[in-house]
């Protein structure tokens, strides 16, 4: 038998029940839109979440004081490693592999100008903050001092102090109250928007010394260290490592790559994709439960045509075939309607709740369709088995 | 051209064991024509079907055009039906979702031949059997005698050596039931081997063999053998 008879004559069939086809199809394409639906929704979410966190670049390491052990967490603040300083974050910047580095740490403070006070959040930070973070200054620029005990009281706005505080006016020169303190505004942010629920506009940086004295910590909450893109993520490690090492003489800080934390964020999110994947995959099983019945009844509505096939000729393999290529038709049309109702739906939804992100990538697609036909062959093997078995002679006088 | 020898077939029905052929000795040639009758229960089916190689003997030799064709696989016993032997059966067993045409081209398919050549065979079959304005229709839409011409044409369309019918005129009226036997004799003219199981002595008078069967033997034969 050739391969287009084969269609010719399951397409036959599928078109002269073609209610139950449908009906038995859409089984099946609700299993296949339940499951794009869901990962697409699954999906978009780990895109949008990784998205979140690798905005301020993917090629950045941190240092932490305190060295993470297995159970409990940082103890840099209790125990008795050494704070990370200035000079350890000065100490880092010559080293191979390193592109910038930046000193930080945060808290928050009042703030006045023009009569207006406000509460917000204040980074100490060091003279490369906007470049090991990809981020960019709207108008005026960081400080370019070295990042040292003497840092002048100098201030970059975020864009939405500079908004409340600096209303219609040129910031730029004037001078913001922090905490008592007088500093002098050299630049604005561009609007950033909230990172994770915390609000980057809604604060303003100054230089980490400055910071460290305004908050009374003996030291930095984290050193960043920007590397170049090509590098090895381990080769950069040891470097940081060894050096560190050297001047606390042991090890008592912790790096935390971005890399590692976003594979490591990557693959729970993935687990999440597949679950609710498969929980869609559940109502595909249903539809493979509503083929295996129709095929049941095909064979045994049928059971006379199987007789005569066999007396014109048909080996008890083509009888399988055509059988199996019925289930896999069914499966397969109902699995293509599902794709294109699920993707619809996703884009449906993604249209009138925008903040909901969706993502359908093609494989998903492609696995999905191959999972309908899959089952569809699956939940077909046993009747056209049946068919393919049944005794000719008595076939034939099945009325 | 068939050959039976000493063939038997029993079947377990609970725990009772049915003979329902017992030592047939047969020959048919080529061009034969042969009826095949008896009351029910006599075994002229079990016969029929044994010959279609539907079936296989408990016992015994059947050849076929010289070869043994006793105990072939399921593969290799379609090969046979699909090239040596046609049926017609009593309620025609037209597949209802497939035109006329189709139904003709049903065993063409099953053997892969070409598309180009099906096409041929299909047109001229329509013609001989006054079915071309038919080709489109459904079982459903044609008559009685317009659908066993269907089936007739379906189970030659292979140009087999054996054509077993089965009650050919069962399901027809008088008249459409002796326009079929005048084309299948028409096929013993072309060297076919023709063999009717029928329980109408009209039918069955006509063939030039006429067995009959009762309790699984035959039990006469009338007429001249070939």
């Amino acid at each position: 038998m050739l391969f287009p008879d084969l269609i010719r004559l399951t397409t036959s069939s599928f078109l002269a029940y073609r209610m139950r086809s449908f009906l038995t199809g859409l089984g099946i394409a609700i299993g296949i839109t339940a499951v794009i639906l869901l990962t697409s929704i699954g999906e978009g979410l780990h895109q949008f979440v990784l998205a979140e966190f690798s905005q301020f670049g993917t090629n950045i390491t941190t240092v932490q004081p305190g060295k993470t052990q297995m159970q409990g967490g940082n103890v840099g603040i209790f125990g008795s490693s050494r704070p990370l300083s200035l000079n350890d974050a000065e100490a880092l910047r010559h080293l191979p592999y390193v592109e910038s580095v930046n000193p930080g740490l945060m808290g928050n403070s009042d703030m006045r100008a023009n009569g207006k006070t406000r509460r917000a959040t204040v980074f100490g930070e060091g003279r490369d903050f906007a470049k090991t973070f990809s981020m960019k200054v709207q108008s005026g620029s960081f400080w370019t001092d070295e990042d040292n005990e003497q840092a002048r009281a100098q201030v970059v706005l975020g864009a939405k102090i500079r908004q409340e505080l600096f209303a219609g006016q040129n910031p730029l020169g004037s001078y913001l109250r922090i905490a008592g303190q007088r500093y002098r505004v050299i630049g604005v942010m561009e609007a950033k928007g909230q990172i994770l629920g915390m609000d980057m506009d809604d604060a303003v940086f100054i230089p980490a010394a400055r910071a460290m004295e305004l908050f009374n910590r003996p030291g930095l909450m984290e050193i960043n260290v920007s590397y170049r893109a090509s590098t090895d993520l381990a080769a950069v490690t040891r470097v940081i490592t060894e050096r560190l090492t050297e001047r606390h003489g042991r090890e008592d800080f912790t790096l935390i790559s971005q890399e590692q934390a976003l594979e490591v964020l990557s693959s729970v999110l993935d687990v999440i994709t597949f679950a609710v994947g498969a929980l869609g995959g559940i109502s595909l099983l249903v539809g493979g439960v509503g083929i295996l019945t129709i095929m049941t009844m095909a064979v045994t509505e049928r059971t006379a045509e199987i007789g005569l096939l066999r007396a014109l000729g048909a080996r008890e393999k083509q009888v399988l075939v055509l059988f199996l290529g019925e289930a896999i038709l069914l499966s397969a049309l109902g699995g293509l309607a599902g794709l294109a109702l699920g993707i619809a739906i996703a884009q449906g939804l993604h249209w009138l709740f925008p903040a909901l992100p969706v993502h359908t990538p093609w494989l998903f697609a492609v696995l999905a369709e191959i999972s309908a036909v899959s089952i569809g062959l699956i939940a077909g093997v046993v009747p056209a088995l049946r068919a393919a078995r049944l005794n000719p002679v008595e076939a034939l006088h099945a009325e | 051209m068939i050959q039976l020898e000493r063939v038997s077939r029993s079947f377990q029905v609970g725990d009772q064991q049915v003979t329902a052929l017992r030592d047939i000795n047969l020959a048919i040639a080529a061009g034969d024509y042969v009826s095949i009758m008896g009351p029910s229960g006599s075994g002229k089916s079990t016969l029929l079907n044994l010959i279609g190689l539907l079936d296989r003997p408990s016992s015994g030799i059947y050849r076929l055009d010289g070869g043994n064709v006793t105990d072939l696989d399921d593969q290799q016993q379609a090969k046979v039906r699909s090239e040596k032997i046609g049926f017609v059966f009593q309620s025609f067993h037209l597949v209802p979702r497939l035109s006329a045409a189709m139904n003709i081209e049903l065993p063409l398919i099953l053997a892969g031949i070409p598309p180009a050549e099906r096409k041929t065979r299909v047109t001229a079959l329509l013609e001989n059997y006054s079915l071309t304005d038919r080709a489109d229709h459904r079982p459903d839409q044609l008559s009685g005698g317009q659908r066993q011409r269907v089936a007739i044409a379906r189970a030659t369309s292979m140009h087999p050596a054996v054509l077993l019918a089965d009650e050919p005129t069962g399901n027809l009226d008088q008249a459409t039931g002796k326009e079929v036997i005048n084309l299948l004799e028409l096929l013993v003219e072309q060297k076919v081997a023709l063999i009717v199981v029928t329980h109408d002595p009209a039918v069955g008078g006509r063939a030039k063999r006429q067995l009959h069967m009762v309790d699984g033997k035959i039990t006469s034969e009338t007429g001249q053998a070939k």
